[in-house]
């Protein structure tokens, strides 16, 4: 035993923002392994240059993105590619975004609309300066060469 | 199902930061307010709570809400959390409602709060985001105000609303919040000076936007026997309703319009809906609350209605799922002066339309001026509406400017994501 035991102490101090109350700074990150699971051929879809949605075997309903089980009936959907070519529905240029996507700042999103289709498709347009973008405007799907898995590894130019 | 009263309520200050008081002392202020306010009533007397938080990255906590309960000193009754994103508070005081309703409590405390000024804004507007899937939305550029811009963009095409429009719900609700001192932006405006403020996600500016906020809400509701025994002047909940939709906005079908009595399939024989313009979760959530309230005509038979105006373009969409006016119409009813205030100089001349009564929508200021601590704001949303049907504006804000004359029935709506959760509730004088 050894009642003189002291705890030793490091160098690392605290950021303190304010005394009174006591605030002061933490970081915090992490690695995080996730799956896409069932939704995973989206997302080899776009690392081949293609667009999936998912299309009602019952009620014949189509969906620009991945669902499993029809919205509308319950029933089982199976993958089909969508067109190319779309209408932007809507739209809106950020000036401003969540943290991570500041440095991006200004992007345009869309929301697309395609022929024969039921629902919609968020994406980026890009090669369209902020006012010339309108509803109904004709765009098109390109994709990055070295795919991220990521949504963002489709984006829209004016066609 | 028996009846179900509000008995008291409190609310704390929203400001952008609360520094001094973590969560539990938030809570325990706006807590100590409702006991306070309601002569005979303690912490005995409650036999369970529920507690509402959106966010635990805001909390970094989990199990934040057991904290809560063991910091009011109401260990070891019963207690548990609900979460529903922007709709966490509306979901809370139907879920204390539920559990009064049902019998299983005589007397439920629903206390929210949230934690939004610890990290900073774009920080604050990430974490939001993560409320929009992450694996489809978030990673496109997530960003809350992008999607709500997207959506009035398509309100403007389909129904020709205006810029202008969204402006003067701006100018009402920040003018309404200057008689309320719990308000975090109040403020006298004008078109110019919404239109020229920082554009944040085109065409909505900073002050089309509500803030980041902290603060805290409670709400007793409880059995009439409690009620009768503690006097004072409770108010009755007659009806609740809730909806849904899809996560992802672009998920949204392009169907038939979910109809209220007042409304015949005719008139919108060639609006698909809800497309991205409507919330049809607000118009299911209505529908249920009106049918268990008894309510034919909305736009007639309610005397204020305090809804989740998080931007001044949904504070529009909302009152057409209200049913206040008819889809595409809710620019041209702010035009006409009815949901403002009468007794309140705004600066603004009215179309002069009387084609809907008056019916003051956010006399409080509204999420845009009072804030949106996101666990909070469907309580604080119940407290003003019990306040204006006890009569006592003047009382807890100091000042009866805001006071509805002879309010006999309120609604509260809370609504979530881009129309995910929603939540209405009716509040009556009993
Ligand atoms: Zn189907």
């Amino acid at each position: 035993m050894d009642k003189h035991y002291q705890l030793p102490e490091t160098q690392d101090g605290t950021v303190l923002f304010n005394t009174d109350p006591i605030i002061q700074k933490y970081h915090y990150e992490i690695d995080y392994l996730h799956s896409y699971a069932q939704d995973s051929p989206f997302f080899v879809g776009l690392s081949q240059g293609k667009l999936l949605g998912s299309h009602c075997t019952s009620c014949g309903r189509r969906f620009a993105t991945p669902r499993g089980i029809c919205m509308e009936c319950g029933g089982k959907t199976e993958w089909f590619e969508l067109p190319r070519e779309g209408r932007v529905h809507t739209f809106t240029t950020c000036h401003f975004g969540g943290e991570a996507f500041l440095k991006e700042t200004p992007f345009t999103l869309i929301l697309v609309e395609f022929d024969g289709v039921d629902t919609l498709f968020l994406s980026r347009l890009v090669g369209a300066e902020p006012e010339e973008v309108y509803i109904g405007m004709p765009v098109w799907a390109r994709f990055i060469r070295n795919s991220k898995f990521k949504p963002t590894d489709v984006y829209f130019v004016p066609r | 199902m028996r009846p179900v009263y509000m008995i008291s309520g409190g609310i704390t200050k929203f400001a952008k930061a609360h520094p001094q008081s973590d969560f539990r002392k938030m809570v325990a202020d706006a807590f100590e307010y409702a006991l306070a306010d309601l002569p005979g009533l303690s912490r005995d007397a409650i036999d369970g709570s529920v507690c509402s938080y959106f966010s635990d990255h805001f909390t970094r906590q989990l199990m934040a809400g057991a904290m809560v309960q063991d910091y009011l000193g109401l260990d070891p009754k019963p207690s548990r959390r609900v979460e529903g994103g922007g709709a966490t508070g509306g979901l809370c005081f139907q879920s204390a409602w539920e559990s009064v309703a049902s019998g299983r409590l005589n007397c439920c405390l629903a206390m929210g709060f949230e934690t939004m000024g610890r990290v900073n804004t774009w920080k604050g507007n990430e974490f939001i985001a993560l409320a929009s899937d992450t694996n489809f939305d978030f990673p496109v550029g997530g960003f809350y105000s992008g999607y709500y811009a997207m959506m009035v963009q398509r309100h403007m095409h389909e129904f020709g609303t205006t810029v202008e429009q969204m402006a003067k719900v701006s100018i009402k609700n920040h003018a309404n919040a200057l008689y309320n001192p719990y308000a975090q932006r109040p403020g006298k405006l004008t078109i110019d000076e919404v239109r020229s403020a920082l554009m944040v996600a085109t065409p909505l500016t900073l002050l089309d936007i509500c803030q980041m906020s902290e603060g805290a809400a409670v709400v007793v509701l409880a059995s009439e026997e409690v009620a009768q025994r503690f006097g004072g002047t409770p108010v009755k909940v007659t009806g609740v309703g809730s909806g849904t939709d899809a996560m992802r906005m672009a998920d949204r079908p392009h169907g038939k319009v979910i109809l209220l009595p007042h409304e015949t399939e005719e008139e919108y024989a060639d609006l698909k809906y809800p497309g991205v313009h409507s919330f049809r979760g607000g118009r299911m959530a209505a529908k249920l609350a009106y049918e268990m309230a008894g309510i034919g005509n909305p736009g007639e038979e309610l005397d204020f209605v305090e809804l989740h105006d998080a931007y001044t373009s949904s504070e529009i969409q909302t009152c057409e799922d209200l049913g206040l006016c008819r889809y595409g119409e809710g620019g041209s009813y702010v035009d006409s002066g009815a949901p403002f205030l009468p007794n309140l100089d705004y600066g603004l001349s009215f179309s002069g339309s009387e084609q809907w009564p008056r019916l003051p929508v956010n006399p409080s200021g509204g999420l845009l001026a009072c804030g949106h601590p996101v666990g909070a704001t469907g309580l604080m949303q119940a407290v003003f509406a019990f306040w204006q049907l006890q009569g006592t504006i003047g009382k807890h804000l100091r000042d009866t400017t805001l006071q509805i004359p002879d309010a006999r029935r309120g609604l509260i709506h809370s609504h979530a994501g881009t129309g995910t959760y929603i939540t209405v509730s009716i509040l009556e004088r009993v």
